[in-house]
């Protein structure tokens, strides 16, 4: 399975047109918010991979907790788990980046397009007095 | 009684075109759709407490009335916490369900578009068209959160729209549309099975027909009829000409075109013309212009079914319609709550259908119960995305 040419890591991440909505007076803890939730997430997947490999570990009677201890990965090992940390952590901080995205972007309130949309007759074109 | 838990997401059926997720990627998709679940549950519960313990008694004591419109609602229900929070941490479900999927895809990008050139090149059953612009209600906001909604490309020709859309439904769904997600059509196969049981349609039209889930399920029924699915969006036709034909269903055609000009069909010429959750992703400029064509090209006897949540009736509670607005001003559906707002059959009588041939049905999603549990009846409604609709269809009079 060949790797994408296109940096996917950061493309994954993102941000989706249109201005986000404000939940909480301080924009930082909506910030906060988006941070920890993708944490959550990635302890529930962690969770998950730990009972993977605990289950097939009792299954097969592979491997020791001496092992784990030891184990140093190899250069391609390392290059494997960087890139898994590198996504690892364009999860947990997207919110950090679709902000930074946002004030560039500068999108009208999502209000704006209800209103649009949902206005039966043609804007009147704008005047050229 | 066993605890009512999502069905993991490797329960999905495999089709070659859906892109394979890793442990850790079907992982954050249990977590996604065990979040949602959550959400929907204590969001029914919260927010309606919330509602009636302290909102409604702050809004009688400062205007002295009862809110008269869902606006009203929502405008007092974003001062209250506990629904900030919850519309906080749904916005990031939506947000991370994108972020995961793109992850999925867009790390074997190539790979999938190789496959899907060869389920595709020099098919007469997919036609592009690069003079279909994007119409301008596409293109105000990306729809659901999708970055790049239906039609964005990651490179020219792509598909990841389209892979990132089919396999990202099982999250906010929570496995309740089956294992190809196709409960919309896997239901109104069902629906039809029992209205006209001996009725076999010999030309079907889909409108705004996405990855096409939907439409295969028609498609499979009616092995004899010649169905065309059109969608504005080249990505997603891409990805549901080669889902299709990766399934083995090859009397689809997908075509590319803007729903808003049917004129290449000329009049009568379909027996049942549908859509599914299309609608209220238009806008009210679009909707009667849809729907009027939708009754031009539909035959004498033939039918025409739109596949809806159900609209804002006089008689349902605002705070019902507010939370089933969430996804309007939260989820980037801006045209959902005047969509519903609308009275649908004054709009289909205007596109020419008469009251008489009108008709308005509930239809309850075909649950692959062999793989899934069936969506959840205990009255938690994840508004927007559970898996009942009503569909406002017609039967055309025969001339």
């Amino acid at each position: 399975m060949s790797e994408s040419d296109i940096d996917w890591v950061a493309r994954s991440g993102k941000r989706a047109k249109g201005r986000r909505p404000e939940y909480f007076a301080d924009p930082a803890v909506d910030r906060l918010t988006s941070i920890l939730m993708a944490l959550v997430g990635e302890v529930s997947a962690l969770r998950e991979r730990l009972d993977t490999v605990e289950r097939l570990l009792e299954a097969k009677n592979a491997i020791s907790r001496e092992d784990i201890e030891a184990y140093a990965p190899d250069r391609e090992a390392g290059a494997e788990r960087g890139l898994a940390t590198k996504a690892f952590v364009a999860r947990v901080l997207r919110a950090v980046q679709q902000e930074a995205e946002a004030i560039e972007a500068n999108d009208p309130p999502i209000e704006h397009w209800v209103e649009e949309l949902g206005r039966k007759e043609q804007p009147c074109p704008p005047t050229s007095s | 009684m066993p605890p009512d838990v999502p069905p993991p997401y490797t329960a999905l059926t495999r089709h070659a075109m859906l892109p394979r997720a890793g442990h850790d990627e079907a992982a954050r998709f249990n977590f996604l759709s065990n979040l949602n679940r959550y959400l929907a549950e204590i969001g029914s519960r919260g927010n309606r407490a919330a509602y009636n313990q302290r909102v409604l008694p702050r809004f009688l004591e400062e205007h002295g009335r009862e809110p008269e419109h869902r606006y009203e609602v929502r405008a007092a229900m974003n001062r209250d916490p506990f629904h900030r929070l919850w519309s906080a941490l749904k916005r990031n479900s939506m947000e991370m369900r994108q972020q995961n999927g793109r992850q999925i895809v867009l790390r074997q990008l190539d790979e999938y578009n190789a496959l899907a050139r060869q389920y595709n090149d020099g098919r007469d059953t997919l036609e592009l068209d690069d003079n279909v612009a994007t119409p301008a209600y596409q293109n105000a906001v990306d729809i659901h959160c999708m970055p790049g909604s239906y039609h964005g490309e990651e490179v020219p020709g792509d598909i990841s729209a389209g892979a990132n859309y089919d396999l990202g439904l099982f999250a906010t769904t929570a496995g309740g549309l089956g294992g190809l997600s196709d409960g919309g059509g896997q239901a109104l196969v069902a629906w039809i099975r029992r209205e006209r049981p001996e009725w076999a349609p010999r030309r079907i039209l889909d409108l705004g027909c996405t990855v096409g889930h939907n439409i295969v399920p028609l498609a499979q029924a009616f092995p004899d009829a010649e169905v065309i699915a059109i969608d504005a969006a080249a990505p997603v036709l891409r990805y549901g000409h080669a889902r299709a034909q990766a399934l083995g269903v090859h009397n689809i055609h997908f075509v590319q075109m803007n729903a808003e000009d049917l004129s290449r069909f000329p009049d009568a010429h379909f027996d049942w013309v549908q859509t599914t959750m299309f609608l209220h992703e238009l806008s009210a400029r679009a909707m009667p212009r849809i729907l009027a064509e939708c009754h031009r090209v539909l035959a004498p006897g033939g039918l025409v079914l739109h596949l809806e949540q159900p609209q804002y009736a006089d008689d349902m509670p605002l705070f019902e319609q507010f939370l089933r607005d969430w996804d309007a001003w939260n989820n980037n559906e801006p045209f959902w709550t005047a969509m519903h707002g609308e009275k649908l059959e004054e709009i289909m009588a205007q596109a020419g259908f008469s009251p008489d041939e009108q008709f308005v049905t509930g239809v309850r999603a075909v649950v692959d119960e062999t793989v899934f549990p069936r969506a959840s009846d205990n009255g938690a409604e994840d508004h927007g995305r559970a898996a009942v609709w009503h569909a406002y269809g017609a039967w055309k009079k025969a001339a």
